[in-house]
């Protein structure tokens, strides 16, 4: 272990850090000997549980005043490293405000970005990150050869969450500096989409639907489905690109990436951009008339039909449960 | 209104990629098309122009080998002109150095009102390019951007977001990408592609940008190794006799979840 100190890209939702941030600071746990969680807003609220996860110190840039988080809580991170705090490494997650944010500060240190990975590794002096490419088919391996602090960017779920019931951190103001040009854009308004039911990137079962529906009316069904087995809906790009259903219910490498205990794939072929987002899920059932579909070989349960037959039955026989 | 787009020329996607052996880059030999996720910031701007009533759609690329194929494509949607970047130095680039290449490309497009690119490109997607231009030039972003209007001098955006969207304004001159479907692209016109053909491409290498080093050399990065992912293997595959669902259900009461 030589890595002396990581720096988590952190934020809280509802009052509490979002499942990406506790992710990324029981991993950085294993990997250094100083966790510090910077966190994008006030951390009044989720100081204690960051410090459970094992954050010793919290730098927060407290409330954004409208800005965007990624120009703003790279502002505050350069100017903490120019006033002599330098981190080995920091860690993001793949996600709007963690990517925005890497950029901007990749600039400012002049520093390269990894991004999309999944594994990390530290071997005396050398960090090694890995990325599934090709649809997850092959695992490459990258080091960083610059100078520190290293930047990347890890997708959500690599790591498990867990509590190791460290004491409440140590909280530093990291206060956003003026902003200039760069600070123009100011958010007027937010518009949160209702939900019914459990998350998508949290339920246990996931039913997602593509093109194979034929048409927009048919995706009732997959939300049909999705109540009946209480879980949540998903879709594939191609029907979100499509105006079918909202971007929050796309399940893949530019959408959520989901680890449920089934997921069942409806008229979905398998795009390696699909694929990536759910290959990792317990099990899989996939629906599909064409049986060569990329979507049958990780499926565990494959069924060769038409959605519009299968579904219906299915829905039926588990309502009469 | 001067719009420039960001545009990738990449490896049709609906081949199957490949590393090359010798370097682990993606080979990006044959030849290239426009990135379908940047063809929908070629289609806002051209819209953006035409609200405007004044001014032109710019372009500006980095590729391999002169590569044209998909500037061409873009130039025949109606573009106006483009600078192509192609130097065999800038092999190996990071998402550092494209962004500051790109940046450097469009500051000799004349005076800019708006940046727009692609939220990450097809085949490599980093995801970091536009943010990263917007900081080489000091200028405010907005990304994730599902739609896009421009009233005034102030560029208003829906921004896409975990829960939602949100809704941002911002003044120009600024940079801003776009999801995939923000607009339905257009198909370049006869006419269009013909007269793509005669629009000016400017060639320049990284050099005569100034900005160095680059490729490898300015990568801060290495592969180390490129190994296959362990397999999920395939199930039971039957096919739909009409009982297909009550397969389904079996399966799913043997896990226990219903």
């Amino acid at each position: 272990m030589a890595l002396s100190t990581i720096w988590v890209f952190a934020q809280g939702a509802d009052g509490a850090p979002t499942t990406a941030t506790l992710e990324l600071l029981t991993k950085a746990g294993t990997l250094a000997d100083h966790v510090t969680a910077f966190v994008a807003g006030p951390a009044d609220d989720i100081a204690a549980a960051v410090g459970e996860h094992g954050a010793t110190k919290v730098y927060a840039t407290g409330d954004l005043d409208g800005h965007l988080p990624g120009v703003a809580v790279a502002a505050a991170m350069q100017a903490v490293i120019d006033g002599g705090d330098t981190p080995d490494l920091v860690m993001f997650p793949q996600n709007y405000e963690g990517r925005d944010t890497m950029s901007r500060l990749s600039v400012k240190l002049d520093r390269t970005v990894l991004t999309n990975n999944t594994d990390i590794a530290v071997d005396g002096d050398s960090v090694t990150v890995t990325t599934p490419i090709f649809g997850g088919t092959q695992l490459v391996t990258t080091t960083f050869t610059g100078e520190r602090p290293y930047l990347v960017a890890f997708r959500p779920k690599s790591f498990a969450a867990e509590p190791s019931g460290g004491a409440a951190p140590e909280v530093v103001a990291a206060p956003v500096p003026d902003l200039g040009a760069t600070g123009g854009a100011k958010v007027q308004a937010v518009h949160v989409e209702e939900h019914s039911g459990p998350k998508l990137d949290e339920a246990s079962i996931v039913v997602s639907g593509g093109r194979g529906l034929g048409e927009a009316g048919k995706y009732e069904m997959i939300e049909q489905l999705a109540k009946a087995l209480k879980g949540a809906p998903g879709a594939s790009r191609a029907i979100v690109d499509a105006g079918w259903v909202p971007y929050s219910y796309q399940v893949g490498q530019t959408g959520k990436v989901v680890k449920p205990t089934v997921y069942i794939a409806a008229g979905i072929s398998g795009a390696t951009q699909h694929m990536v987002g759910m290959k990792g899920s317990k099990n899989i059932v996939a629906i599909n008339k064409d049986k060569e579909a990329p979507i049958f070989g990780v499926a565990d349960l494959g069924i060769v039909g038409d959605v519009n037959k299968v579904l219906p039955k299915l829905i039926e026989a588990l309502q009469r449960r | 209104m001067n719009v420039i787009v960001c545009v990738k020329q990449i490896p049709d996607p609906a081949q199957v990629g490949s590393l090359d052996p010798t370097d682990n880059t993606l080979k990006r030999e044959g030849k290239l098309i426009l990135d379908e996720s940047d063809s929908y910031g070629v289609e806002m701007a051209l819209q953006l122009v035409d609200t405007a009533g004044g001014g032109e759609v710019g372009l500006v690329s980095m590729a391999p080998n002169d590569e044209m194929s998909g500037l061409r494509t873009a130039l025949a949607m109606g573009a106006a002109k483009a600078v192509l970047v192609s130097d065999a130095e800038l092999a190996g680039s990071d998402a550092l150095t494209t962004a500051k290449v790109l940046a450097a490309a469009a500051s000799r497009l004349g005076d800019i009102d708006l940046i727009i690119a692609g939220t990450e490109s097809s085949d490599g997607y980093t995801g970091t390019v536009p943010e990263q231009i917007a900081e080489v030039l000091g200028l405010p972003s907005i990304t994730f951007a599902k739609s896009v209007a421009i009233d005034g001098g102030t560029l208003r955006v829906n921004r896409q977001t975990e829960a939602g969207y949100d809704e941002v304004t911002c003044p120009l001159p600024a940079v801003v990408s776009v999801t995939a479907g923000v607009v339905e692209p257009r198909y370049p016109s006869f006419k269009g592609i013909m007269a793509a053909k005669s629009k000016p491409v400017e060639k320049v290498t990284a050099t005569d940008l100034g900005v160095t080093p680059v490729g490898w050399a300015g990568a801060g990065q290495q592969i180390v190794e490129v190994a296959a992912a362990p397999e999920r293997e395939a199930g039971e595959i039957v096919e739909d006799d009409g009982d297909a669902h009550l397969k389904i259900v079996e399966f799913l009461d043997k896990l226990k979840v219903i």
